[in-house]
């Protein structure tokens, strides 16, 4: 069984067809790829899938459960985690906060711990800071721990919010252009963090990318959307070749 | 050349001193105002002993200005100097050797210290009692408001409403089981049992307080933006105007004769539980939550954070802090009237939270204190109190637009430590 999967999904804003018929299957362990041109509906099947919108058609599931029509968090507490194309950090919290944060539905200290500081509350929060430290020590910015993520350079700041998007121990990945804006050295480190998350978690992960090289290196099949469809699905090979996606990338008869 | 580093030398003098050299020579301070105070004050020209640092006579009296000072400076200036100087050494030792206790332990040996520090100060005069015990109220009341405008971000304007609850439901409580009054009978409870059950009183009025901010939340928390700030100023006005308008207690004439339970330790006491158990919500990861949600909404979901819980607890929270210190309130100035809860004390509450900092624990005792007796000093100037406050209020926000100490909690082990200059690193 998928760990993930979408079937006939689909959402309208006013008028407009966003996502029609969308379809995915993603078994553990294996990364896809979602390209397509702006606009093309990419962002959105991520909203869907994670909550912010709730389908208009069409259904999610996770490991068999239904999720659509649940609130955000809840949809994240049960095992799918993301990353955002404009980075959504918290700009007055420092990195290990962040972190720290995505345990937030797994704290068992309740309110009694948080109004009167009890033994346990604090037992939890420094096993929580232990995990969280030694998650950023994977990603390379453990030395930035007490900082405030407004004073970071941008690569650091993104991988704090995968750093975060890890942290809620999730089994599915969405990840919204994690390169975006990134210098070819910081691209090299995203891609091994990538690769390391799909190794040694054995996540799902769903990529959204505009540069065409890491969709061709990391994922394993890609789709490619237009216009809220998919218009091509297959190995990187297929995609690659195939003239509607040069059609949609590039426009009619340009390359040829 | 040489003033500025002189100058500089002089202050990093004092850079060494930990909080228990600053306790000591507070308390060297007072002892030494409650013992030779009176015929100092004589000595310099004052006709009694100036009750908060001179600040109250300042406007009465201007010409006293000058030894007001030269008797702060001879009471408080000049032994709190040399005494913190002088003990740099051994009270960094202590202050080390107080920190290898259990955190708790050694909390409690501060507060206690504080404490005398406070009583020794405020057995002078009855006035610097009854403002010292308001200024602490007034700092829950801040801090309570500062976990909604700050830490959460959203304008709460119905803060002095829950106050009025909690200060009017511990009053009928208290009044009505264990004073003799017309309006609510005769006592039913021994008096002598009094001070046990006050706390009670007390609770009740905080829970009263954050089921009125339960009606408060329940609409507004559905979507964001200004609904909280509309919905709680409405809100505001309807506890005022019900209870101006509820004969069963007294409406607009309030309600008189609480019995005197709250005395120093008592609203101290509470104070503490206060700044301590607000503190320690906001440092965890619950209560940070808050500052997540605040920041980014939709950041905050993904990562499990459920809004509208957080919201509600931070909501009904700091309003049953704000009910506790409305009880307060009402036993320390042993009367409360309707008006007491309107527009005016929220721009007072407002004016302390964003002069002393948002989304900080030290910024609201700063902000507290500092209106509260800028207040006292402005006193004679009556309504004209009115335009100085806000105007200074208008300066910081031009020049600190988050207040004075932002972003800033307590952390008791780093406000314990020992202070050690740069040339003895341990």
């Amino acid at each position: 069984m998928p760990v993930l999967e979408v079937r006939k999904m689909s959402h309208n804003f006013g008028g407009l067809r966003a996502v029609n018929g969308y379809h995915l299957e993603i078994d553990a362990g294996q990364i896809r790829g979602l390209i397509g041109p702006n606009g093309a509906g990419k962002t959105t099947i991520f909203n869907l899938i994670s909550g912010v919108y709730a389908p208009a058609e069409g259904e999610v599931s996770l490991n068999g459960r239904k999720v659509n029509g649940l609130p955000p968090h809840r949809i994240a507490a049960m095992g799918i985690s993301r990353t955002f194309q404009n980075l959504l950090l918290w700009r007055h919290m420092t990195v290990v906060e962040h972190v720290k944060m995505a345990h937030y539905s797994r704290i068992r200290y309740g309110l009694a711990g948080a109004f009167f500081g009890t033994r346990k509350r604090h037992r939890e929060e420094a096993e929580i800071e232990e995990k969280a430290l030694g998650l950023l020590e994977m990603m390379g910015i453990r030395h930035l721990a007490g900082q405030v993520v407004l004073n970071l350079p941008y690569g650091a700041q993104r991988r704090v919010e995968m750093a975060r998007a890890l942290a809620t121990e999730p089994r599915v990945l969405l990840l919204d252009e994690p390169t975006a804006g990134m210098n070819p050295e910081e691209l090299v480190r995203i891609m091994e963090i990538i690769r390391r998350a799909h190794d040694e978690l054995g996540l799902a992960i769903l990529l959204i990318e505009h540069r065409l090289k890491v969709v061709m290196e990391l994922c394993e099949r890609i789709q490619t959307l237009n216009f809220g469809e998919v218009i091509a699905e297959g190995t990187p090979e297929e995609i690659r070749n195939d003239p509607k996606v040069i059609d949609a990338y590039l426009g009619k008869e340009s390359l040829i | 050349m040489a003033p500025p580093t002189t100058f500089r030398t002089f202050r990093a003098g004092w850079s060494r001193v930990p909080l228990i050299g600053w306790l000591f020579g507070a308390l060297l301070a007072v002892t030494l105002e409650r013992l030779v105070g009176g015929p100092l004050a004589a000595a310099v020209g004052l006709p009694k002993i100036p009750a908060l640092f001179g600040l109250d006579i300042m406007l009465k009296k201007p010409l006293l200005i000058p030894n007001a000072f030269l008797y702060v400076l001879l009471v408080y200036g000049l032994p709190m100097g040399f005494a913190t100087r002088a003990s740099i050494a051994p009270a960094n030792r202590l202050a080390a050797g107080l920190l290898r206790l259990p955190i708790t332990v050694t909390t409690f040996v501060y507060i206690v210290f504080l404490y005398v520090i406070f009583h020794v100060w405020a057995e002078v005069n009855d006035y610097r009692a009854l403002v010292l015990k308001l200024t602490l109220i007034a700092i829950m009341f801040t801090l309570s408001l500062n976990v909604i405008n700050g830490y959460m971000g959203e304008f709460s304007c119905s803060h002095p409403g829950f106050m009025a609850l909690g200060a009017y439901c511990a009053s009928v409580f208290s009044l009505g089981l264990f004073v003799d009054t017309r309006f609510f009978g005769t006592a039913l409870l021994p008096p002598a049992l009094g001070p046990f059950v006050f706390p009670v009183a007390l609770l009740l009025g905080g829970l009263l307080a954050a089921a009125g901010a339960l009606i408060v939340a329940v609409p507004s928390f559905r979507t964001r933006g200004d609904y909280l700030a509309i919905i709680s100023l409405a809100f505001l006005f309807i506890v005022k105007s019900l209870i101006e308008n509820l004969e069963y207690v007294r409406g607009p004439r309030g309600l008189s004769g609480q019995p005197d339970w709250a005395n120093l330790p008592t609203v101290f006491l509470w104070t503490v539980a206060c700044i301590w158990s607000i503190n320690n919500f906001v440092t965890s990861t619950i209560g940070k939550a808050l500052n997540a949600v605040r920041d980014n909404e939709m950041a905050a979901n993904a990562m499990t954070v459920d809004t509208r819980r957080t919201k509600m607890v931070a909501f009904l929270f700091a309003a049953f802090w704000a009910g506790i210190a409305g009880g307060l309130f009402a036993h320390v100035l042993r009367y409360v009237n309707p008006g007491t809860f309107g527009i005016q004390s929220l721009a007072e509450v407002l004016a302390m939270v964003y002069f002393g900092g948002l989304n900080s624990v030290y910024g609201s005792i700063v902000g507290a204190v500092s209106i509260s007796l800028l207040g006292e000093a402005l006193r004679p100037l009556e309504i004209f109190k009115w335009i100085i406050i806000p105007l200074l209020l208008i300066l910081v926000m031009i020049y600190r637009p988050t207040g004075l100490i932002a972003f800033k909690d307590v952390d008791v082990t780093a406000l314990f430590r020992p202070r050690t200059g740069p040339d003895e690193e341990v």
